[in-house]
């Protein structure tokens, strides 16, 4: 029971990034290896910050009842910041030049697959190795019937990923853009046709993604710790949530997500902790076999 | 003297990885089956070949080596091993993924190969868990002075290098690699065309494993020792595919050429930063060359998509 409540969180995180990667899969085809890593990086980005005001010593009570200070708390905007903005740099420097020229449908996917160690090296180089925590000290905690044990930051976490999940979704239903870049997702060719600025809708993709892949990373770091590889080791479990959902779709990769999440914590109730991606690639590849399309697949053949 | 020992061992490695570059080749530059799994086949050919030649542990060291079996088998044996085991999982894993598109084949084979250096970490009754099997046995070992033993191991790896790279010509320009070259550019028409495409990447996709498996195996006799964090992403796939992407993909010539040259980029650079960086950064210079083999995956991919040599026109010999 208190591992399906584990799960729910872990799940939680992993469809935040799921859905940044569900929407760049769905509106420009390309399986961004990178997503993983570009978590990371917000994680270390709110890092700095964090860092910076304990420094000068400014936002330092803590936040509410959650064991991170204020600081950490106000780093999410510089974070989802900088994240927003490496992401639409890196698909203006890397993936346009391939779209325009008409390169290999999989040679984006190898080239995400260098922006990814890329990344990764320069963490590697200005953290270093070790692992990072936000924040010393005790870890409120709070007590559940049924003898489940509950920090009171994995609330904090877990309303955090669902709003912004519910908001990239409402987004997407609500506004002229949303409507735009589903248009675009559906087909490409005659969204253009109707006027739709690709383009200019490719930075939005990857701006949305960007944000909530940084948050992703935050949560992540505040539920466990920060080390350079934890993005990798999510890149699987990522896939394994977007496609368990569907190319493009949003609920399913928020459901996925919470799957997969419940999936590799009830796991380690029977196999080894370090066996977690293995989980999330068998999972996957049952969803290959059995429903190619994903359990909340929709449309295109 | 020192700087040819460097060459020397340089260059085993170099052909060892042109070995596997080769079998990558065989995947992505013929047939267009995207494998970022090559570290899971290394993994298999190099542990097999370590199982399947070495003694099982005795007296004092059964407390700290363990491992499933040892045969105590001649080095030839346990290359062919190491070709048989990865071939057969090749085909299992081909059976299962092969239907999927490239994308999903190409994060199917990342997860495979995690899921093979995961089992071997996590499973010490096997091969001894993360700390590995160590004083493998070595060809030949007796008759040079240990001294000179990697000259001896060159020319050991460049006459399988030879072997496999004749034999990837013959079958490239053969019928069997046109109908390859043709699934890579059309899947749909060769299969309009009468081919079995399904079997024929199965094929491929065998062919391609036991190449990597020869090469892991080449990898295990010459370091002699192994353990499951040689076998991580980086070194063990995508090392492989910048080496191949840069030399020429489509091109077994390029694919040698790619991996001496990003070889020596890695294993120089290493050279240097012991060398030229300051004690305090030692520690994370390293990584400087996971940046470097990052950007050149991306500039390769976004300018030079060929590579250096590209792929020739081909024309079938009889």
């Amino acid at each position: 029971m208190e591992l399906i409540v584990y799960g729910i969180i872990l799940g939680s995180i992993i469809a935040m990034g799921s859905v940044g990667l569900t929407l760049i899969w769905g509106i420009t085809d390309l399986f961004n290896c990178a997503h993983g890593d570009q978590m990371t990086v917000g994680a270390y980005i709110a890092l700095l910050f964090a860092v910076m005001f304990s420094r000068i010593g400014i936002f330092q009570g803590n936040f509410g009842p959650f064991s991170f200070s204020w600081g950490v708390l106000i780093s999410f905007i510089p974070a989802i910041a900088f994240s927003v903005g490496l992401a639409v740099l890196i698909d203006r420097w890397v993936y346009r030049p391939l779209r325009v020229s008409g390169a290999h449908s999989m040679a984006g996917f190898i080239a995400s697959i260098g922006v990814a160690w890329g990344l990764r090296g320069l963490i590697y180089i200005i953290w270093g190795a070790d692992f990072i925590f936000y924040s010393q000290g005790l870890r409120n905690a709070l007590f559940l019937p049924m003898g489940i044990k509950l920090r009171t930051d994995e609330i904090f976490i877990v309303i955090v990923a669902l709003g912004s999940v519910a908001a990239v979704y409402l987004f997407l239903k609500n506004t002229k853009t949303g409507k735009a870049l589903r248009a675009l997702a559906d087909n490409p060719g005659l969204a253009r046709v109707s006027g739709i600025n690709t383009e200019r809708m490719m930075v939005w993709v990857w701006g949305i993604a960007g944000a909530l892949i940084a948050v992703a990373g935050i949560l992540y770091g505040i539920e466990t710790q920060l080390r350079p590889e934890m993005g990798w080791i999510f890149l699987l479990p990522l896939f394994a949530a977007v496609i368990l959902g569907g190319q493009g779709s949003i609920t399913g990769a928020l459901a996925g997500g919470l799957v997969l999440g419940i999936a590799q914590q009830v796991s380690t109730a029977f196999l080894t902790p370090t066996y977690k991606p293995a989980v999330a690639f068998i999972i996957m590849i049952l969803v290959l076999l059995f429903r190619p399309k994903g359990i909340f697949g929709r449309r295109k053949a | 003297m020192g700087i040819l020992n460097f060459l020397i061992a340089f260059a085993v490695m170099a052909s060892i990885y042109a070995i596997f570059s080769m079998g990558l080749n065989v995947h992505w530059g013929y047939t267009g089956m995207l494998n970022f799994g090559v570290a899971g086949f290394f993994a298999l050919g190099a542990y097999t070949t370590a199982l399947v030649t070495s003694k099982m542990p005795s007296g004092a060291l059964t407390a700290y080596i363990k491992q499933a079996f040892g045969l105590n088998a001649p080095f030839l044996v346990g290359v062919l091993m190491a070709a048989i085991v990865c071939g057969i999982v090749a085909v299992l894993i081909g059976m299962l993924t092969l239907r999927l598109s490239e994308g999903y084949l190409a994060i199917s084979t990342i997860g495979i190969a995690e899921t093979i250096r995961l089992f071997f970490n996590n499973e010490p009754w096997l091969a001894n868990g993360p700390q590995g099997l160590i004083g493998l046995p070595q060809p030949l070992r007796g008759l040079i002075s240990p001294a000179y033993y990697s000259y001896l191991y060159l020319v050991i790896v460049l006459i399988f290098l030879g072997i496999i790279y004749l034999a990837l010509e013959k079958g490239i320009r053969s019928p069997w690699g046109r109908v390859l070259r043709a699934i890579r550019e059309d899947e749909v028409m060769s299969a309009a065309d009468g081919k079995n495409v399904f079997a024929f990447k199965l094929q491929s996709l065998a062919l391609g494993a036991m190449i990597m498996g020869i090469g892991g195996a080449l990898y295990t006799h010459y370091s002699a020792a192994i353990q499951p964090s040689v076998f991580e992403p980086l070194f063990g796939t995508f090392i492989i595919w910048a080496m191949l992407m840069l030399g020429g993909t489509g091109n077994n010539k390029g694919a040698i050429l790619g991996a001496f040259v990003v070889w020596a980029l890695w294993s120089w650079s290493t050279f240097l930063i012991i060398k030229v960086v300051p004690p305090f950064f030692q520690t994370r210079a390293p990584f400087i060359r996971y940046v470097l083999i990052g950007f050149l995956l991306v500039f390769i991919m976004v300018k030079r998509p060929k590579g250096i040599i590209g792929e020739e026109r081909q024309v079938s010999k009889f």
